[in-house]
């Protein structure tokens, strides 16, 4: 026995001092530790997203307006690819090679192992030869999308388009992906949601090298794709391309509304722009394109042209002072004609009239007087107005009408502090706010709002908000819309003022507005313009019984109610309800169409 | 009393069926790492696991072949073998083929032979033969100097070869010559400046200097407990410090702080090994020594780190360190294979349905990293399991040493379990991210034929020496 011997425990002790060692790391490891297991899965499963369809969008009589067509895109994994024919695959493609350079360093900054889209949307026609060829390159693969087709040009700002979703939209929504496509004005917008559908996921193993080896768990783990849901919009598509078509070469707009349900059956801002254009590869140069464009295609007119309605607005005060007695069918004001103060009446008829003759007239003095009634029988001017106010905000005028219409604008109602702030309390009454009267002054109002308003007065004293979808595949829509809105009007008021508003048609604009066989009610207006020609607008609904439809016609430059509006509404009119245009007619509708108030010359 | 001349009944059979497990558990392992839907034969010789049963059989024929020759054959022949894989040794730097970095194999064909593996047990031969030579005394400086020059030699070598992890395990040898006698003092300084390397790699230089000075002074104070010269100590090295503090501040140079703590102990060690030495207090000078010298090492280290090692190894060292986290780029291996491991769980993912395994996340895994598959596919069961086979196989072959009659067999004995030792830590701390990545198979386990046949090699000498353990007087 050496004398050394002994240390042989040192020995066992260093060997059983790392083998303890190594069994308290691995029990942490392995047995304490749960994140590893996560981490092993996040290795081997890639989740591929499937794209649903997006939903389709018809018109109240069913026909399509907005579908899907597939588009693909290409993806590249930079780390798989392997040398290849440059030339070939940019003539495949169209593209040059700096861009698919500049493709490449891109995608290889995003991540090597993963792949991200080198080229978007590529038509079917392009895919088709793409894909007999791609096996030439590695690292590339591709996935299919879905784009939206337009059946038609029409009603671009009423079902507005799809875009990429901005940081800000993933932010908001963790249901968006970057390069996720996002409903950006209209109805895409409105009924993002339920358009979308959901997007389903499949569950794939891969290895170190990010190459498929087939489904996680037999794909029991995978979501399938839903589709999004289909919509009926509630356009009257044949109504809508005769209501664009009456504005080539114009600006303006034309809202129309079934009145018994508040469903929009035109929608035009003109001039309109093919919705075709804002989508795919070309949408980002046709957009800055439109956005130059001088006469701003892009601009919803509908939704946002705020403008004082004039004389279209005579019929609210007339209602307003009715209502609260400042005066009855009988009260008659004298006109003196230019020589009226303070408001000179621009148009020529007898005097004294009575309400009746002052819509059908469009008599100044007469609302001037109402308006000056209304307010003094109040304590104070303001509190008058204040009245007055609360009637006029009751037609949805000033208001937010909660519609389903993306980016709708408020509008402008003046309220008692605004005038405070500009004169001083108690410094201001009626004579200061005049223009109230005649609808002018502080007043702005959309054409939405207007189209509105003439909905309350063909139901006499009701609206439902506005909308523009009807119906929802297995879903309903917004409660909003089944709510019937009274105007504390009594009906009577209602049918009184439809009287002069149907003279204003039957007798004084008969030549050009009158409709065989349909009563139509209506009243111009013109609103002041002082960048160039007035505006002409009208608003009108139709037949006086039972009416199926109420409008709003504006039409820039226009120069005079009656003289492009008015019957521009009377055809649209004639359109829906008859389903064409009287032999007598026509050359109204001739007239109307080769209007071309976009020349700077026109004779005014 | 066992028959002297029945060679069969006098092998331990325990440590041969140690090396059976591990050799089959390890062959089951490599099957899984490369396995593929594709290759399911398991004769398959193009595929890993078919070649490594065709190396088994080699292997089970060089362990026979060994058993059957006669024991004095090694310790005569011991110099001669020693003395040509030396050459093969060097022969490999001009005519071998370079592999990830290092030209340490021979290509013949499509077959490699790695010499630095059989070197191994060339060493423990020499080594054996020269320790157990009559009238060998170990701290003999000439005694010191041959087992330095035979250890040292083969490592030289390695080391051009480019093959770090290779040429380290012939620092295990120093176990061998702690149980033959060599100074504890030896095992005391090598695992300080192992602790230390580490430190002055993680811990900011003026931290390190104060608590190694806090550290001496702890030993002063313990070594002498009288407080009037504790206090001689401690002034010693305060008023060093402080006067390069002023003289730095007076002169308006602006020397670092560390820099100045540094230079103030290395004076204040000087000035306590000179009084300590003249007035004959030996502790005292031993423990100044001890501290300057520590200082002076962890100002070669950082030295050293930042000079000497390429730019990978200071990577893979930050990285184990922890000072650099780069789990794609150094770190990505032992990252995976915490991966593969961590997520075995307690017993596993079940034999061939390994993710980690079977997709290729884990790099060299039926070599180096073999020990993943056990810890993926088997779970904390498969790696204990593997862990305590090892350990029994160490035991046993200390235990088997110490009953050697003849100092060569029982040094031999000793090399051969420290050799085992040292591969099985360096592997597995490797694969858990405890020791940094430097490739070196786990023995039995790994894919490869060099490194099987060296193992089994190095091992049946030793189960032959000790069949033979009674006819040596």
């Amino acid at each position: 026995m050496d004398i050394y011997s002994k240390r042989r425990f040192v020995v066992y002790g260093v060997f059983a001092f790392v083998v303890l060692l190594f069994l308290i790391i691995l029990f942490r490891l392995q047995i304490l530790n749960s994140t590893y297991k996560q981490y092993a899965t996040n290795n081997v499963l890639r989740e591929i997203t499937q794209y649903p369809a997006r939903g389709l969008i018809y018109d109240r009589n069913g026909k399509l307006l907005v579908y899907n067509k597939t588009a693909y895109d290409l993806l590249i994994t930079p780390r798989e690819v392997t040398a290849f024919d440059t030339t070939l695959f940019c003539n495949l493609l169209n593209i040059s090679k700096e861009d698919l350079e500049a493709g490449i360093k891109k995608a290889k900054k995003y991540s090597y192992y993963k792949p991200s889209i080198l080229i978007k949307q590529i038509s079917p026609e392009r895919f088709a030869v793409l894909k007999e060829q791609l096996y030439k390159f590695n690292g590339f693969h591709t996935q299919s999308r879905t784009l939206r087709e337009y059946s038609t040009t029409a009603a671009a700002h009423a079902l507005g388009y799809v875009g990429e979703v901005s940081g800000a939209d993933i932010k908001r929504d963790s249901y968006y992906k970057p390069g996720d496509y996002i409903g950006v004005s209209g109805i895409e917008k409105t009924y993002e949601t339920q358009l979308r559908g959901t997007k389903g996921v499949k569950m794939n193993l891969v290895d170190v090298h990010n190459r498929l080896k087939g489904s996680y768990r037999n794909g029991e783990e995978d979501v399938p794709a839903k589709i999004g849901k289909n919509i009926v919009s509630t356009l009257d598509l044949k109504l809508q391309l005769y209501a664009e078509k009456l504005f080539r070469n114009k600006r303006g707009s034309v809202v129309a509304i079934e009145p018994a349900t508040g469903e929009v059956l035109v929608f035009v801002s003109a001039p309109t722009y093919d919705p075709g254009l804002l989508v795919g590869r070309v949408r980002g140069h046709n957009y800055s394109k439109l956005l130059a464009d001088t006469l701003m295609p892009l601009f919803n007119r509908a939704l946002q042209a705020k403008y004082p309605p004039g004389s279209s607005f005579k019929p609210v005060n007339a209602l307003i002072g009715l209502q609260v007695n400042a005066i009855d069918r009988n009260t008659r004001f004298a006109c003196y004609g230019k020589a009226s103060s303070p408001i000179r009446c621009t148009h020529n008829h007898g005097s004294p009239n009575d309400v009746v003759d002052a819509i059908r007239e469009s008599c100044n003095p007469f609302l001037w007087n109402t308006f000056k009634s209304i307010l003094g029988k109040y304590k104070t001017s303001a509190e008058g107005f204040n009245v007055w106010r609360k009637y006029v905000a009751s037609f949805g005028i000033g208001q937010h009408l909660s519609s389903d219409f993306a980016n709708g604008l408020k509008g402008d109602l003046p309220t008692e502090k605004q005038y405070n702030k500009i004169y001083g309390r108690g410094h201001w009454n009626a004579l200061t706010v005049r223009s109230l009267a005649i609808g002018q002054g502080e007043l702005g109002v959309t054409p939405l709002q207007m189209a509105n308003y003439g909905a309350v007065i063909a139901n006499r004293g009701f609206y439902y908000t506005p909308h523009i979808v009807k119906e929802i595949e297995n879903d309903t829509i917004s409660r909003e819309f089944k709510t019937k809105r009274e105007v504390p009007i009594e009906k009577k008021h209602f049918e009184t003022v439809i009287i002069g508003m149907s003279q204003s048609v039957q007798r004084n604009l008969a030549a050009t507005v009158k409709i065989p066989e349909i009563e139509m009610c209506g009243k111009t207006g013109t609103v002041q313009n002082n960048q160039g020609a007035d505006h002409s607008v009208f608003v009108a609904f139709a037949p006086r019984e039972n009416p199926k439809i109420a409008l709003f016609v504006y039409v820039e430059n226009g120069v005079w109610g009656s003289r492009y509006a008015a019957p521009m509404a009377s055809l649209i009119v004639e359109k829906y309800l008859t389903d064409s245009i009287s032999e007598r007619r026509k050359w109204i509708e001739k007239k109307m169409l080769d209007a071309n108030l976009l020349d700077p010359n026109q004779k005014k | 009393m066992p028959k002297r001349n029945n060679l069969w009944a006098n092998i331990d059979w325990v440590t041969v069926l140690l090396f059976f497990a591990l050799v089959f558990m390890g062959w089951l392992n490599i099957y899984a790492a490369v396995y593929n839907e594709h290759y399911q034969s398991i004769f398959d010789t193009t595929q890993r696991y078919g070649k490594q049963l065709i190396w088994i059989g080699a292997a089970l024929t060089i362990g026979l072949i060994i058993l059957l020759i006669d024991t004095n054959f090694y310790v005569f022949f011991s110099y001669i073998i020693y003395g040509f894989l030396l050459f093969l040794l060097i022969l490999v730097l001009f005519i071998g083929k370079d592999i990830n970095g290092a030209r340490s194999w021979f290509a013949i064909g499509s077959f490699g032979f790695q010499p630095s593996e059989f070197m191994k047990f060339a060493t423990a031969l020499v080594l054996a033969r020269y320790m157990s030579s009559y009238g060998f005394k170990i701290h003999n400086p000439k005694s010191l100097a041959t087992i330095a020059a035979i250890i040292f030699t083969p490592v030289l070598f390695i080391f051009l070869q480019n093959d770090t992890g290779s040429a380290l395990v012939y620092f295990s040898f120093v176990l061998v010559l702690y149980r033959e006698g060599l100074s504890g003092v030896v095992l005391f300084f090598g695992t300080l400046v192992a602790i230390l390397f580490v430190l002055a790699l993680l811990v900011p230089n003026l931290v390190l200097y104060i608590v190694l000075l806090a550290i001496a002074l702890l030993a002063f104070f313990i070594v002498n407990t009288k407080l009037i010269q504790f206090t001689r100590v401690l002034g010693a090295y305060l008023i060093s410090i402080l006067a390069l503090f002023l003289l730095n501040f007076l002169m308006k140079k602006e020397y670092p702080l560390a820099g100045i703590v540094m230079a103030g102990v290395l004076l204040g060690s000087v000035i306590v090994l000179l009084v300590s030495w003249r007035n004959r207090i030996k502790n005292y000078s031993l423990i100044a020594l001890v501290l300057l010298g520590s200082i002076l090492f962890t100002l070669s280290v950082d030295y050293a780190f930042n000079n000497f090692l390429e730019s990978h190894q200071q990577a893979r060292i930050n990285e184990l360190l922890g000072i650099e986290s780069d789990p794609l780029g150094a770190g990505y291996n032992v990252n995976q294979s915490k991966i593969a491991i961590g997520s075995g769980g307690a017993f596993g993912k079940g034999y061939l349905k390994g993710t980690q395994t079977k997709f290729d996340f884990v790099p060299e895994q039926s070599t180096d990293f073999i020990f993943c598959t056990v810890g993926e596919e088997w779970g904390f069961l498969g790696t204990s399991v593997v862990i305590g086979l090892f350990l029994f196989l160490l035991m046993r072959l200390i235990w088997l040493a110490e009953r050697q009659r003849s100092s060569f067999s029982r040094i031999y004995g000793y090399s051969v379990a420290v050799i085992l030792f040292f591969h099985f830590t360096v592997n597995i701390g490797m694969t858990i991210g405890l020791m940094p990545v430097i490739g070196i198979p786990l023995p039995f386990f790994s894919y490869g034929g060099s490194s099987l046949w060296s193992f089994t090699t190095l091992l049946f000498i030793f189960i032959r020496l000790d069949a033979s353990r009674f006819d040596q007087l």
